[in-house]
């Protein structure tokens, strides 16, 4: 017997707190299996979003860490992994492009199946696991992609697909017998019946339900505002940051050049996100009717500006009039205080006629 | 502990106030953070301290009477309740 085999076996696995993954972890851990689940934090995660715009009174159940809920239900270790600047970077560029809208969804599971055999080799864990049936997903679930992902990582032989492993070529633990193969499972496909069953066998009672709208970026009104800022920003010989990706998760998007645009909240919860990010930028509101934030991206001139605040009075109870008197704001860069803190250090009052619907039209990125 | 029985105590613990007194060893501040940054920073800091030693997080995000516990089921470690002061919550939980 050698020592890996009087070791107990270990795995560390992705765990995006849905139900393949929950039950993936779960299955190896009946198997005995020492089981870390990782949870990458990305930055474009749709239920972070939620939270931090939560309206108040809004049950916190609903805004619970999904990744931390599924860990609890498997009872393994979930570990939280900030990974959102280099993950950032992926993105802008996935060399094996994009989905539907900017889902980079074959280079996601590569970036996080990378990260994830570097943290196999501190812990020492033999197997790397994720919750992929064969089949569920167009893009990056089926067998051709299943087979290259595992590649281009350098799993071969490692990397452990437990609800459809009877369906895929054995991995080193399962030949040497240290995995039984026989209580892996053989799903594949979009039905979700096989999964719900085993969650009722194994007590697993709370999970999100599967939408495919727990990122970002597979959203269509997202990838647009995605692309659009990439674009321009890198044009301009910019790096898009963190703050501006965050931005692109609320509002409408107007471009009112290719160095500036406006983001207008759309609700109460919207401005007060907005709010948290005035510092260092301009913010505008109309003065006597109620309406919402904008924040202007970039530095304006007066000429834009203007444009700014007719955008915004375009948006406030005053619409309908000839002018709004609206109120421009430029806020201090409030390096280590709170969100929202700051103060103006200049001011500008102007009167400006709400914009035209056909000039709205031309600016729209996403309403 | 059955399944059942655990996750029961596991639901309960979301209530569980902490003992009066009961004071961390090492006093953790994310009032302002959203999660997961709190569970990212209590994961961080516990790890350490010494088995036994006790955790004391403050946050004012309300969800995470819900999410602690559950991290705890989920690592191990000992959740021991919470003390409400004024719209913030001090949680407390001994490392495994």
């Amino acid at each position: 017997m050698s020592d890996s085999d009087r070791k107990p076996l270990k795995a560390v696995g992705l765990m995006s707190g849905g139900l393949d993954s929950t039950l993936a972890a779960r299955l190896l851990k009946d198997q005995g299996v020492e089981v870390i689940g990782l949870n990458f934090s990305t930055g474009f995660c749709t239920y972070d979003h939620h939270r931090a715009i939560a309206r108040k009174g809004e049950d916190p159940r609903r805004l619970r860490n999904v990744a931390v809920q599924a860990g609890a239900e498997a009872q393994v270790e979930v570990r939280i992994i900030d990974v959102s600047d280099e993950y950032l970077e992926m993105v802008k560029h996935p060399p094996h492009g994009y989905g539907s809208a900017a889902n980079p969804c074959i280079d996601c599971r590569i970036f996080m199946l990378n990260k994830a055999r570097e943290i196999a080799e501190v812990e020492g864990a033999e197997i790397i696991f994720t919750g992929e049936v064969l089949g569920q997903r167009p893009m990056s679930q089926h067998h051709n992609a299943l087979h290259m992902i595992e590649k281009e990582t350098g799993l071969k032989g490692r990397l452990l697909r437990p609800l459809s492993a009877q369906r895929l070529a054995p991995t080193d633990a399962e030949l040497a017998g240290r995995i039984d193969r026989g209580k892996l499972l053989d799903i594949k496909g979009r039905s979700r019946k096989e999964q719900h069953r085993l969650a009722d066998q194994m007590e697993i009672e709370e999970y999100p339900q599967p939408s495919g709208g727990c990122c970002f970026l597979a959203d269509h009104n997202f990838g647009r505002k995605f692309h659009d800022l990439v674009r321009e920003e890198e044009t301009m010989g910019r790096t898009v940051g963190r703050d501006e990706i965050m931005l692109l998760k609320v509002g409408r998007h107007f471009r009112i050049s290719q160095r500036l645009k406006v983001i207008v909240g759309r609700d109460e919860a919207e401005n007060n996100f907005l709010e948290r990010f005035r510092a260092g930028r301009w913010k505008v509101a109309a003065l006597d009717h109620l309406g919402p934030v904008s924040l202007v991206m970039g530095d304006p001139g007066d000429a834009e500006l203007a444009v700014a605040a007719s955008i915004t009075a375009r948006y406030c109870d005053g619409k309908g009039e000839a002018s709004v008197r609206v109120k421009a704001e430029r806020y201090t860069v409030a390096e280590g205080e709170p969100f929202g803190a700051g103060q103006p250090d200049r001011t500008s009052v102007m009167w400006v006629s709400p914009v035209t619907d056909e000039s709205l039209a031309s600016m729209k990125i996403v309403d | 502990m059955t399944d059942r029985a655990s996750r029961n105590e596991w639901r309960e613990l979301e209530a569980r106030r902490a003992p009066d007194g009961l004071a961390g060893d090492l006093v953790l501040d994310t009032v302002g953070l959203y999660c997961p940054v709190p569970i990212m920073k209590t994961a961080a800091r516990i790890s350490g301290l010494a088995a036994g030693q006790v955790i004391e997080v403050l946050s004012d995000d309300r969800v995470i009477l819900i999410d602690m516990p559950a991290w705890c089921r989920s690592t191990g470690h000992a959740y021991l309740g919470f003390r409400e002061e004024a719209r913030q919550w001090r949680l407390f939980v001994r490392r495994k």
